[in-house]
């Protein structure tokens, strides 16, 4: 819970590891450049005084992760988002079971989400089965550019991706996070290209699919996707710490986000620990647009619309129980774009 | 005597087809070097795990840039940094092809549809710009939906405009309308406000991942500054 100018605000962190990337659990090559990449996007956007020395991002403590989200970073649910990354790291970057771990000591503090992998076919499905029925996921994180024997990334829209789509709609796991990368097959194709969630989310209108990284660097993609699909949700796991760094492109971002898809289907995340929830929700609950033109056809952000944002949202989505106090104060903005009466115009 | 200049010039011409902005602006060429007819570029790139095939298109589109300058008769293009820089790079300067160098990983014609949908795109940003300060201006939508190229007064954003609309191969004589869709329709006076909202999101994306892609740069690289690489805008507009 954030409290400021006598504002409540609930928070939900919607993306949070608890990673092992030190060098003994590095595989390769491949696994080195991964983290490599992931530090230079901390040291990038974070305000000096957060910054980490490469050693400690490698492999943080539970200790560190326990008081950066709750003690100091105003957390009060945060969820772990598994990315497995075998072929990368030995055993795996984090996992379901390594993020269990925090789970089962901090039960009412994380909400663990779970994993599939569509190209193990049939073995895939039972292997799925098995573990939803260990840790009682609702919610999953899919990474389409994971690395697999041969294959360099894979589609939402794909047959086993289908069949295990199918097979969450029959366990109750309603959330899909989706996260796009950079490499898929074929390769030759835009990688980052959406349009397979698309798809799937109009397949499965009873799943709810939350694109992570609100679909950055394909934003424009993921904006109109939102205006035809009601179910598809925009996860702000990386969009957030360019409010410190290049606040007037987070401006931009949060104000096309809010414009198309509304101030219910987004959801607030840190990426922990690439950045730490203290110093984002400081700087959202301040956050206004800059005074310019740029920034005319964009509707204020109030409170409301801050507390939506910051919790409420993802509460709604996992059935978390928030506190009469930090509900919301006043009724519904209708912000956003009416995705009952979508676009008429072809793009 | 092959001159860095001409060298530069040419590499100017190169896009990061994302980005939509010059290789040498945005600061990815790190070392040029020149020995007769000989010349030798190093390129680099904001992550290890950038996209291959935007990669691999930039490196292929240099490679052809300096061997368009008279008098260049060897050029050889190295990508740093990368995890697939010893696909990219053989494929590239053997001439493999992206198919040749990724082989049983594509499908379909080699890049050219991806080079497609990104030229799209970076034309509909550039529109999208010029009709902002039209509007800034006090011009209203209905206006700019009935207006010509020819009635454009000339600008650097204006030519920028231009260049995007040929390559997609439309038309930009000086009574083809201002406002057009990537296949070149005329946008109705009804749908124009819509299409330019479509328009600002992909701008603000293109821009934006720009922003980032550059920092994640100076970061990775201490801040080296490229070869024939510009001071940031905020410099230049400060």
């Amino acid at each position: 819970m954030y409290e400021k100018d006598g504002e409540k605000y609930f928070v939900v962190d919607g993306h949070v590891h608890y990673w092992d990337a030190s060098p003994e659990n590095t595989t390769n090559k491949y696994g080195e450049g991964f983290i490599r990449c992931f530090y230079d996007y901390h040291k990038n956007l974070s305000p000096e005084e957060y910054l980490w020395s490469l050693d400690k991002y490698r492999k943080y403590s539970e200790e560190d992760m326990m008081h950066d989200l709750f003690e100091i970073g105003y957390v009060d649910v945060a969820i772990f988002q598994s990315t497995y990354l075998k072929d990368f790291y030995n055993d795996g970057f984090n996992t379901t079971a390594r993020n269990a771990i925090l789970k089962e000591k901090y039960p009412d503090k994380f909400i663990l989400n779970g994993q599939f992998e569509p190209r193990l076919g049939e073995a895939g499905l039972e292997e799925f089965e098995r573990k939803h029925e260990k840790y009682g996921f609702t919610g999953i994180k899919l990474y389409t550019a994971e690395w697999h024997e041969d294959s360099k990334g894979w589609k939402l829209d794909d047959y086993w991706s289908i069949k295990h789509l199918e097979k969450c709609v029959e366990l109750g796991v309603k959330n899909i996070h989706v996260h796009k990368g950079p490499t898929i097959w074929p390769l030759n194709r835009d990688s980052f290209d959406v349009a397979d969630v698309d798809e799937a989310a109009s397949s499965f209108p009873e799943l709810n699919f939350i694109v992570e990284h609100v679909g950055l660097p394909r934003l424009e993609d993921f904006c109109w996707i939102g205006t035809q699909e009601p179910n598809v949700y925009g996860g702000l796991a990386v969009a957030m710490p360019f409010i410190y760094a290049k606040p007037r492109y987070f401006a931009q971002v949060i104000g096309e986000l809010l414009y198309w898809l509304g101030e219910d289907r987004i959801l607030f995340a840190s990426d922990y620990a690439i950045w730490q929830p203290k110093w984002l929700v400081e700087m959202f609950v301040d956050f206004e647009y800059p005074e310019d033109a740029e920034f005319d056809d964009y509707a204020e952000i109030t409170p409301d619309i801050k507390r939506k944002i910051l919790g409420l949202n993802a509460a709604k989505l996992y059935d978390i129980e928030v506190p009469e106090e930090l509900q919301l104060v006043t009724a519904d903005q209708g912000t956003g774009f009416d995705v009952e009466e979508k676009p008429a115009t072809d793009r | 005597m092959i001159e860095r200049d001409k060298i530069l010039g040419a590499l100017s011409g190169v896009r990061d087809p994302e980005l939509d902005e010059p290789v040498t602006d945005l600061g990815f060429v790190s070392h040029l070097e020149i020995e007769g007819d000989d010349v030798s570029i190093r390129l680099r790139l904001p992550t290890y795990f950038c996209a291959p095939n935007f990669a691999y298109l930039m490196v292929a589109d240099a490679r052809e840039a300096v061997l368009s300058v008279p008098g260049v008769r060897r050029a050889r293009v190295v990508l740093d940094d990368h995890y697939a820089s010893g696909e990219i790079n053989g494929g590239v300067n053997e001439e493999h092809g992206f198919d040749g160098a990724f082989s049983g990983e594509t499908e379909g014609p080699d890049l050219e549809g991806l080079r497609t949908i990104f030229r799209r795109k970076s034309f509909v940003s550039r529109q999208e710009q010029l009709c902002r300060a039209l509007l800034a201006e006090g011009r209203s939508p209905l206006e700019l939906a009935a207006m010509r190229l020819g009635e454009m007064p000339p600008s650097q954003d204006l030519d920028k405009y231009l260049e995007r609309r040929r390559e997609l191969g439309l038309d930009v004589s000086e009574s083809a309308p201002l406002v057009v869709d990537p296949d070149g329709n005329r946008v109705p006076e009804d749908a124009v406000v819509q299409h330019l909202r479509f328009a600002k999101t992909l701008r603000v994306s293109i821009e934006g991942n720009a922003e980032l892609c550059r920092g994640l740069l100076e970061t990775r690289y201490g801040g080296e500054r490229g070869v024939g690489e510009r001071p940031e805008r905020e410099e230049v507009t400060a």
